[in-house]
């Protein structure tokens, strides 16, 4: 049950990282100062989400990783975020498109995981619940300003959504470790989320005057450490210092 | 090239039980937005529970060419203030 | 993060305001001599609207541009702790650029003017972000000397003598606070680590030294409007004295860090009471503010794309509220 739990706390601690490491690309590039900030501060709150749920990891592990040695020292094939959240930031529509799917999923999830049997899980979950409320609304108040916005960032934003939608399966993919852990109480049963993620992406891009797009061809592997070919170079530039230098303190 | 959006002015209410005060402004192209950017701007080190954005091109604001005729007529008024009042030493706490 | 008078040519502020009522400016003048704060609406000579709209959005400049080089290792961060402080910290100048703008937006010039104007190279913002990061220790150093230099700088500008520029520095100053400390506390922590390591901070100390003690601005010998500056409270103290200020408060900081001052000639002056020390390449200085630094191109270009790359998504939230708007006004 440790791995089972192990590996659940990376798939959380993960996605927020690297959803982090994203938007800190965005730092003092954004289309106005107030996005800016704004963005930032979605980024600070993750990578305090992942700092939490990857600490949590290694105490599980017990193995002397921290959440530091767990965010820069392993390899790609050993990350198990999600594929949407390391998908090249794009242009601003892309980056709210993807920002938008995520934090409705992960509000769904968190929001579950408030009352998960592991009691560590519930505290996390308690409090990156509220800032994901306000990330998952600050997405959509985006996409439905993009979405009906002018013709070109309506054809922006569609296309963000569309490139995004590849990778709904993989985002909710379970195996059966993590449908163990949900039928302990501990993890979140996902298939039970998606109708519910659904709903909500339905009725805004509705306010967005957008249609849901049909679902392509859906790749995954995110949970499983099957990555796309940008989880490797993104880590390439995250771990370069840590890598570069061991022993080093910072 | 585009305009950039309207200046909204920003109000916080440190805690619950005092006023809201200008705090500064942002740009925002709406109010929803204005809210959203006043609270990632101006609360991000816990300085607000509540917080007014209004345009600042609704706001009505006195000239101060007129402070004068405006302000100065309530420094002669001195009887509404209790420093005024000379009491005997024996009424305390009046 | 900082400004300080960089354009020298704009001498023009100083020309008499022939055409102002002189009483006007004679009580205008007493009200600063009495430390009086001047509010957007009061009347103000148009010298002082000028000098003010171009100190305060140059210094909006510089925290806004200033943003790029420390986010240049934003996603090389080395723990996950360093990467949220430097974001917040990024994220704090972001907000001080804005702030910076409204209160120079209050003197009649709009942000989208001033930022228009720094995209064309008419407006200048301070000298030290047109040098690049090349190492981890280069983000320690930047708070630790560049923030450290600012402060020196920015403490005296919360009693300036105009109201919503004095009120903005009051809230970066709070803010500030702890930029200079995490960027000393960085370095702390590299000390104690590789050989390496300790070659990458002195490394830093040896490029970002000199740069510092050049954002003080020129000597005064060559500050043609810092008299009339300081008259009006825009400027509280020299450039020369707070560079002094400045060295006197790092050097003994350095030596606790166990690295070296790059500067042959610096040595404690027991008749003064303050450090010697050598002469500042002020044909450098001059060229960087021309634009001319090692990385000038690069942060205009920077900060170019995102704006123009921007336009359309100011433009949509913009038509977005124009409908929504029309909605209301049918409905009503």
């Amino acid at each position: 049950m440790n791995d089972l739990l192990f590996q659940y706390l990376l798939r959380l601690g993960d996605d927020s990282l690297i959803l982090g490491q994203r938007l800190c690309e965005w730092c003092g590039h954004a289309p106005t100062i107030e996005v800016d900030l704004s963005l930032s501060n979605l980024a600070l709150d993750l990578i305090g989400q992942a700092t939490l749920f990857l600490g949590y990891a290694g105490e599980v592990e017990s193995g002397g990783r921290d959440a530091d040695a767990l965010a820069f020292h392993r390899d790609a094939e050993d990350f198990r975020n999600c594929l949407l959240v390391e998908q090249p930031n794009g242009d601003f529509a892309r980056t709210m498109a993807r920002q938008f799917l995520f934090s409705s999923y992960q509000l769904a999830l968190l929001d579950r995981l408030c009352s998960s049997a592991d009691g560590r899980i519930a505290e996390i979950a308690a409090k990156a619940v509220k800032e994901v409320r306000y990330h998952a609304d600050l997405a959509a108040d985006w996409v439905v300003r993009l979405g009906d916005g002018t013709a070109e960032s309506r054809g922006r934003m569609i296309e963000g959504l569309d490139d995004c939608w590849r990778f709904l399966d993989d985002l909710f993919a379970m195996d059966d470790g993590e449908r163990a852990l949900a039928a302990a109480g501990i993890a979140a049963d996902k298939a039970a989320l998606r109708p519910l993620v659904q709903g909500r992406v339905e009725q805004v891009l509705r306010q967005a005057t957008l249609s849901m797009p049909g679902l392509p061809w859906q790749v995954t592997g995110g949970r499983t450490g099957r990555h796309s070919e940008h989880l490797s170079r993104l880590l390439a530039e995250m771990q370069v210092l840590p890598r570069a230098h061991p022993g080093a303190r910072w | 090239m585009s305009k950039d959006w309207p200046l909204w002015e920003v109000f916080v209410r440190a805690r619950g039980g005092l006023e809201h005060r200008h705090a500064g402004s942002v740009h925002a192209p709406d109010a929803e937005l204005a809210l959203r950017h006043a609270r990632d701007t101006y609360t991000r080190r816990m300085e607000g529970v509540s917080l007014w954005v209004v345009r600042s091109a609704d706001i009505v604001a006195s000239d101060p060419d007129q402070a004068g005729e405006l302000f100065e007529p309530a420094a002669s008024k001195v009887y509404r203030h209790p420093t005024f009042y000379d009491l005997p030493d024996a009424v305390k706490h009046m | 993060m900082y400004t300080t008078e960089l354009d020298k040519t704009a001498g023009s502020a100083a020309a008499p305001a022939a055409v102002e009522d002189p009483a006007l400016l004679a009580a205008f003048e007493a009200r600063v001599a009495n430390d009086e704060f001047i509010e957007p609406k009061d009347w103000m000579p148009e010298a002082y609207r000028r000098t003010l709209t171009r100190q305060i959005s140059q210094h909006a400049h510089s925290e806004i541009v200033g943003m790029l080089p420390e986010g240049n290792w934003l996603t090389r961060a080395p723990s996950l702790k360093r990467k949220a402080i430097l974001l917040a910290k990024i994220q704090d100048e972001g907000g001080h650029g804005l702030y910076l703008y409204c209160a120079a937006e209050t003197l009649g010039t709009s942000r989208e003017q001033m930022i228009e104007a720094l995209h064309a190279g008419k407006a200048k913002y301070s000298t030290i972000f047109n040098y690049p990061t090349l190492n981890w220790a280069d983000i320690g150093a930047i708070g630790w000397l560049v923030d450290g230099a600012a402060i020196m700088n920015q403490v005296p500008l919360q009693r300036t003598s105009y109201g919503p520029y004095a009120r903005a520095m009051v809230r970066v100053c709070k803010e500030e606070s702890f930029h200079q400390r995490q960027g000393y506390d960085l370095l702390l922590e590299m000390m104690k680590g590789t050989p390496e390591q300790r070659a990458m901070v002195q490394d830093a100390m040896n490029r970002w030294w000199w740069p510092s003690l050049m954002m003080f601005g020129p000597p005064d010998d060559n500050s043609p409007n810092s008299a009339q500056s300081i008259r009006w409270r825009i400027k509280r103290e020299t450039n020369d004295e707070l560079r002094q200020k400045f060295v006197d408060a790092t050097v003994p900081q350095a030596e606790l860090l166990g690295i070296t001052v790059p500067d042959p000639d610096l040595q404690w002056n027991e008749e003064r009471g303050h450090y010697d020390f050598g002469a500042i390449d002020w044909n450098e200085f001059y060229a960087v503010v021309r634009g001319e630094g090692p990385v000038a191109r690069e942060r205009m270009k920077a900060r170019r794309a995102a704006w123009d790359e921007g336009a359309w998504v100011r433009e949509a939230a913009a038509a977005w509220e124009a409908r929504q708007a029309a909605r209301r006004a049918a409905a009503a």
